[in-house]
């Protein structure tokens, strides 16, 4: 019917893109991130979603082949 | 209390809506008759099915709930996992699902019908679709009223957006699009937990020094040291651990009585199962569910634990901004929003309450899917207008009635979310009695599977009684401290429990009993309606044995995978006994 990793993978990908934007603009504003203890963790997320958004396109694109 | 969210929070909340919608309007084209809306066709893949089972289960009520009771109780609250929940969901995969799926009912009551009789079914339908449409509205309420208070989003304004995307994917992809999207909001769900659980045992020192941080409070509640971070330790005696519940109580209550009937019977959670491509995936299907299932409390509850330490000294400011009652206690349902608020920036804060909706809209979803099929075959098809005979004709017909059957369950949630709003107690109450129905259900179908001999008297019965002597139970005994007659002994307080849990426990193994009793008893008394044949299929001895799957790989195989689980939740009980 559909491959429900395509939207999933196209959805982290987009957000993951996005909050690793953010993460890299507000990299030197110590305030913001005094709440995360001083962790940039739009950063840290917002590049594990997108590794697990491609993560998931590939393996959902690599079986449409076979 | 306030909690301003930044545009890229929003940014990220509407991307999720808008592809939760998308996979609706995607899959409208293959909704061509009510086996596909309602059955999502029996067509998904076991990992998928198995993914939407524990994402259903994995409500607004759940993440607010256990979350809330990691505070309340600590580690404790992982009885409700690895002994509450792990053993039901194997027993369900290997025993139960092979009679579920080969008996080819489309839900638990037509199961019912198939194994007893048509008044059996009617009643337990007709619970159920009471049940859902109570119970939907409940967690909308919940939702809606923690969005007002925390982010400042109008009650009104949130009740009615939520329930209308719900409204939007189900309505166009039913059932399909249901699973679809529970597989999303799982992962949205656990991602987006995920930066709390590592900061918030960052701030604390980790496990150990959160296991130090929680020390003098326990002593101060005249607990033992270790109470809170421990599960079994203490459970010796009620009045040793929070819970108030002793062993017995957790071993019996919990882990059987009311786990099982949750995890086998509620058709909100097997009809996940039940749409699955085929037997041996069906059979698969609570296994791969159970995998997160077993982590999932430290997705959940260890921040609530974590909460318990910031509460009690170690941030001033987190203990001034949590809503407290009149008696000066936390309102428990508060403890996620405020530990999102407490540790997340802009950016991953959006995510952190995208997972909050998601995990509402997969138990709303959850909700709205499991009526539609009730209703439309159970009621609708069984009383109202049975099938003519012209199969396309009636898949077309039938297709239509689950349509209209979604727009009304929302509208009803939405109107019961609203009752509850004005009549908080008495929403409170019924879901108490609807709660009261699941334990005597799963033992009538445990006997209906096991015991060929057991009537479709007897289970009506045994139903029946089950359910009205818990309620009696309820009537007759209150918590301690008990201030509303909601709580029980509304007709006499013979006895008094330490605390409620303890009172939901004995009245779930009250209706058990009691069930099991009647019906046994009855079925000597009345004559088998139903021959041997009839019964193929649905009872154990009359089934012919699995086909043999000994040529797969062992985590190919139902039992392969039950094994895995229960040894991880073994090792994981040992870990923090």
């Amino acid at each position: 019917m559909v491959d429900i990793r395509i939207p999933i993978g196209l959805m982290f990908t987009i957000i993951g893109v996005i909050i690793s934007v953010m993460g890299l603009v507000t990299n030197s504003d110590a305030e913001m991130y005094q709440k995360s203890l001083g962790i940039n963790v739009n950063l840290f997320m917002g590049a594990l979603m997108l590794v697990f958004g491609l993560i998931m396109l590939f393996f959902a694109l690599r079986k449409k082949k076979t | 209390m306030r909690l301003e969210l930044h545009w890229i929070d929003y940014l990220i909340m509407i991307i999720y809506f808008l592809f939760v919608l998308g996979i609706g309007w995607f899959l409208r084209k293959f909704m061509k008759n009510a086996n596909a809306f309602l059955e999502a066709g029996r067509s998904m893949p076991a990992w998928v099915a198995g993914l939407a089972f524990i994402s259903t289960n994995l409500g607004a009520l759940e993440v607010m709930g256990m979350t809330g009771s990691g505070m309340k109780y600590g580690m404790l609250t992982t009885h409700f996992y690895w002994i509450g929940a792990i053993p039901a969901m194997i027993f369900l995969a290997l025993f139960m699902m092979p009679f579920y799926y080969g008996s080819k009912a489309r839900s638990v009551p037509e199961f019912l019908k198939l194994r007893y009789d048509e008044k059996t079914r009617g009643l337990n339908a007709i619970l159920f679709a009471l049940m859902t449409v109570l119970a939907s509205g409940i967690s909308m309420y919940a939702l809606a009223i923690l969005m007002e208070n925390v982010l400042g989003w109008d009650f009104n304004l949130s009740l009615w957006i939520s329930a209308l995307i719900v409204l939007g994917y189900t309505y166009l992809g039913g059932l399909s699009s249901a699973i679809y999207n529970e597989v999303l909001q799982f992962f949205i769900i656990v991602i987006g937990l995920l930066p709390l659980v590592f900061l918030s045992l960052k701030d604390v020192g980790g496990w150990f020094g959160l296991k130090e941080k929680l020390e003098p409070v326990a002593a101060a509640n005249n607990y033992a040291a270790d109470t809170f971070t421990t599960t079994w330790k203490y459970a010796g005696e009620a009045s040793s651990n929070p819970l108030g519940v002793e062993w017995f109580g957790i071993l019996f209550g919990l882990g059987f009585v009311l786990s099982f009937g949750y995890w086998c019977t509620n058709f909100l959670i097997v009809q996940r199962a039940f749409a699955a491509e085929s037997k041996a995936a069906a059979r698969k299907v609570p296994l791969i569910g159970a995998l997160p299932k077993m982590f999932i409390p430290f997705l959940i509850i260890v921040p609530g634990i974590i909460a318990l330490v910031l509460f009690n000294g170690h941030n001033p400011d987190f203990r001034a901004g949590f809503p407290v009652d009149a008696a000066g206690k936390p309102i428990y349902d508060y403890t996620i929003i405020m530990l999102l608020k407490q540790y997340l920036p802009a950016g991953v804060l959006g995510l952190g309450i995208t997972a909050l909706l998601a995990s509402f809209m997969s138990g709303m979803a959850g909700n709205v899917s499991a009526f539609n099929t009730v209703w439309t075959y159970d009621i609708y098809q069984s009383y109202i207008r049975p099938r003519t005979g012209n199969e396309e004709a009636d898949g077309k017909h039938y297709l239509k009635v689950g349509r209209v059957a979604t727009v009304a369950v929302i509208l009803l949630s939405i109107a019961s979310a609203y009752i509850a709003s004005k009549f908080g107690n008495i929403m409170d109450f019924l879901q108490t009695i609807f709660s009261m129905i699941n334990a005597p259900l799963f033992a009538v179908i445990f006997l209906g599977m096991f015991w060929k001999r057991t009537t479709g008297h007897a289970a009506f019965t045994g139903l029946l009684a089950g359910f009205l002597l818990a309620l009696l139970h309820h009537g007759l005994t209150v918590p301690e401290g008990a201030t509303t007659l909601v709580k029980g002994g509304w007709i006499a307080q013979l006895h008094t429990y330490p605390v409620e849990m303890a009172q939901n426990f004995w009245t779930a193994i009250i209706a058990f009993t009691v069930s099991t009793s009647f019906t046994v008893g009855l079925t000597f008394m009345t004559k088998q309606q139903k021959s041997d044949t009839d019964l193929k299929g649905l009872v154990y001895s009359l089934t012919p044995r699995e086909l043999d799957d000994s040529h797969l790989p062992w985590f190919e195989r139902p039992v392969g995978l039950a094994i895995l689980v229960g040894v991880i939740s073994i090792i994981l009980t040992i870990i923090f006994w």
